[in-house]
């Protein structure tokens, strides 16, 4: 997730998205999932495109598919799938997105200390982004590793066992 | 915390010390110290066995051997015979019983340990996920081949019989599921694996597809053989990217070698299975978001009925299993459902996977029979609690569970015990909680879980959460007031018979059993201002949460 994203084309992108999973509708998710993993969040353009391109494509759906209007996928259908699920950014992200796990089980683990030491390490609330967008800071659900909670993730490094004497190093790492 | 070879528990509830319960412990005190085991042997109470028939009961544990009715001749031989000699007194066991109140009480139970016993993970860590021929080499794919050779009814029953129940939190009987997807008319049926594991706590069903993704594979193409499908899908949440991954290279392997696809193993039998991924909801774990969701669209959940069985995936009937449900499906087909109805209890067959988490000394998952105890969870698997604490209560996990306390730890866990109890079992997350754990502070951030991920379809959840959420960190802040319990009832009421879906009925429970079981500890909050485990901060102004 959100290597770089400027210098990546979105055209390419999103093309790419649709041919890979094609125009029925079971494939809505799936490319703007990949969409916002190659460009690190979803912009409107994405959308236009991704809309225009699944019209150009004859859609194969699941025989019996509810409706015809299903075809004729709509920008704010797109649009709502974006803002609804928690993987799929709307908005430009920093470089990197620091997700950290407020559930109950990592709560109990250390967590509750640790959340404070991760906002004041990295100087943000959650939903903020810092002015030179290297760090992006948001909580996330159960990532289904308590095993070894607290947990944070960074882009798609998972720390486990975590503390706050740790922070420093690991923020370190990203640029 | 110490380590202790054995434990004995005496029940001290009032009809227990009418009958004489003070004198067996007193008793039980001396001869361990005569014995010399006082430092290697720890005595306590408990309460609420519900054996009025063998009272006083006394448990000992790590052998789980349950002897009543005691009286203080008996206490000698039990310290003697089972704590000094190690060997169990059968005499004095009370006799075995079925479910009675709070307590299960099993064959398997009778002076053995309940055993950890792997049907689920049996496979996952001890073979290769990733070649399908370490799968077939451990019996892999012979429960399909034998389910084709019979009919469609043989599976059905087969299931019905073994009672297994499905494992996703809300315990409905599995055989009869099928065979209500299997009774429609309708030519085209689906086949859904309900991947979308986020209960908090919970990683069981990762373990699974991570390691051992073929029995998926497999108890899919046996459930389309059964109800009539030919097209599947596993919905793993989008998190689990190596599940995904590995599912993808099983489905592969299976259609090399034409265990899925067209005319499997030559019985006619045409089935294929896509992997969708989720992109972050809590919500599609619920079934009818979750089909919405592969239909492309928001995971909204849908008005029930119609149910998925009838109408689900683009309204075709569509049977919709967890992935600790289907992993269960190839072993009672080649094992037998007398086999199954073996394991666990009578009202609750099989085994329960569970992911011991908190303050436990031995964090991770374990599978046993159904209806075995927190405190032997806890005791056993767990390797008790971390020194120098005491056990406060447990939180099963995400939003089908309650937060079970102290008291509550004798009783078994399985469906109907929890029912009976009043609590859920949910989906098999135990978060052991220490005195260090401030119940206020819990059920915000459980009420914090909840209001992030309610999809905002129907208004009590919406704003039910969202509102409770506010109290309780009023609450936790000291700026609350004996009224607003008042209005957090009314809330749990309102989010319990007015939500659409799962989610906001179950975000009643932090609510309920914490007024139910710790509402000292909520008042003192606000009556005192303070916080009796020292966890919140009275001092912090009530930020927008």
């Amino acid at each position: 997730m959100l290597k770089i994203t400027e210098e990546k084309d979105l055209k390419a992108i999103v093309e790419a998205a649709v041919e890979h999973h094609g125009a029925q509708a079971d494939a809505f998710i799936p490319i703007l999932l990949e969409i916002n993993h190659e460009y690190g969040y979803i912009p409107g353009d994405a959308l236009r495109l991704a809309r225009k391109l699944m019209h150009d494509l004859p859609g194969n759906f699941p025989e019996g598919a509810a409706s015809k209007e299903m075809v004729h996928v709509s920008e704010g259908q797109l649009y709502g799938l974006a803002s609804f699920y928690h993987m799929l950014h709307t908005e430009k992200t920093g470089r990197h997105v620091v997700q950290f796990c407020e559930s109950a089980p990592c709560h109990i683990q250390g967590g509750r200390e640790l959340w404070k030491g991760i906002q004041q390490s990295l100087n943000l609330k959650p939903g903020e982004t810092d002015p030179d967008r290297r760090f992006t800071l948001k909580t996330v659900s159960c990532l289904g590793v308590c095993g070894v909670g607290p947990v944070m993730l960074v882009d798609d490094d998972l720390y486990g066992n975590l503390t706050a004497e740790q922070l420093a190093d690991i923020f370190a790492r990203y640029e | 915390m110490k380590f202790t070879r054995s434990m004995v528990l005496v029940s001290t509830d009032p009809e227990s010390m009418r009958r004489g319960a003070a004198g067996v412990y007193t008793r039980f005190q001396q001869e361990l110290a005569a014995f010399g085991l006082s430092a290697e042997v720890s005595l306590s109470q408990f309460t609420d066995g519900g054996r009025e028939d063998a009272l006083p009961l006394v448990i000992v544990y790590p052998e789980a051997s349950a002897y009543g009715p005691i009286t203080t001749e008996d206490v000698k031989r039990i310290v003697e015979e089972h704590l000094y000699k190690g060997r169990v007194v059968e005499e004095l066991l009370a006799p075995v019983k079925e479910l009675s109140g709070r307590i299960g009480w099993l064959k398997a139970r009778k002076g053995s340990m309940p055993m950890e016993k792997r049907v689920v993970l049996r496979r996952a860590g001890r073979i290769d996920p990733e070649n399908i021929e370490d799968y077939i080499a451990e019996d892999g794919y012979h429960a399909l081949a034998k389910a084709l050779e019979g009919t469609r009814m043989e599976v059905i029953e087969e299931l019905e019989e073994s009672g297994l129940q499905g494992r996703g939190g809300a315990g409905f009987p599995t055989g009869r599921k099928w065979r209500f997807v299997s009774m429609t008319k309708n030519p085209k049926k689906y086949v859904v694996c309900n991947a979308d594991e986020s209960e908090p706590g919970t990683f069981k069903d990762r373990v699974v597809l991570e390691g051992d993704p073929h029995s998926i594979l497999e108890a899919m193409t046996i459930a389309a053989f059964a109800v009539g499908a030919d097209e599947g899908y596993i919905y793993v949440r989008g998190e689990y990217q190596l599940a995904q991954r590995r599912l993808e290279k099983a489905i592969l392997q299976a259609h090399e070698y034409g265990l899925l696809g067209k005319d499997i193993l030559g019985s006619g039998l045409n089935f294929d299975i896509h992997v969708h991924s989720g992109a972050g909801a809590y919500v599609c774990g619920e079934e009818t978001a979750l089909l919405e969701s592969i239909e492309g669209k928001r995971g909204e959940p849908r008005a029930r009925p119609p149910y998925p069985t009838t109408h689900g995936l683009w309204g075709k009937p569509t049977l919709v299993n967890n992935v600790e449900t289907l992993a269960n499906v190839a072993p009672i087909l080649l094992n037998g459902s007398e086999w199954y109805r073996g394991l666990g209890t009578p009202s609750s067959p099989g085994t329960k996977t569970y992911t011991i988490l908190g303050n436990v000394n031995f964090r991770g998952l374990i599978e046993v029979p159904m209806g075995i105890t927190l405190r032997e969870v806890i005791n056993i698997y767990g390797q008790g609690l971390q020194p120098g604490s005491t056990f406060k209560l447990a939180q099963t996990g995400g939003s089908s569970g309650s937060i079970i306390p102290a008291s509550l730890q004798d009783t078994p866990m399985d469906f109907e015990s929890f029912r009976k109890a009043g609590v859920s079992l949910g989906s098999g997350a135990l978060l052991i909680c220490d005195e260090r754990t401030c119940v206020v502070d819990l059920a915000m951030t459980l009420m914090k879980f909840f209001r992030f991920e309610s999809c905002g379809k129907c208004t009590p959840c919406r704003v039910g959460t969202d509102r409770a959420l506010t109290i309780l960190t009023k609450i936790s802040r000291g700026q609350a007031q004996l009224s607003d319990l008042d209005t957090l009832e009314l809330l749990a009421t309102e989010l319990e018979i007015a939500s659409n879906c799962g989610l906001g009925q179950t975000a009643s429970v932090p609510i309920r059993d914490t007024l139910k079981y710790f509402r000292a500890e909520v008042e003192a909050h606000i009556r005192l201002g303070v916080c009796p485990s020292g966890v919140c901060d009275m001092a912090a102004e009530v930020e927008t949460v």
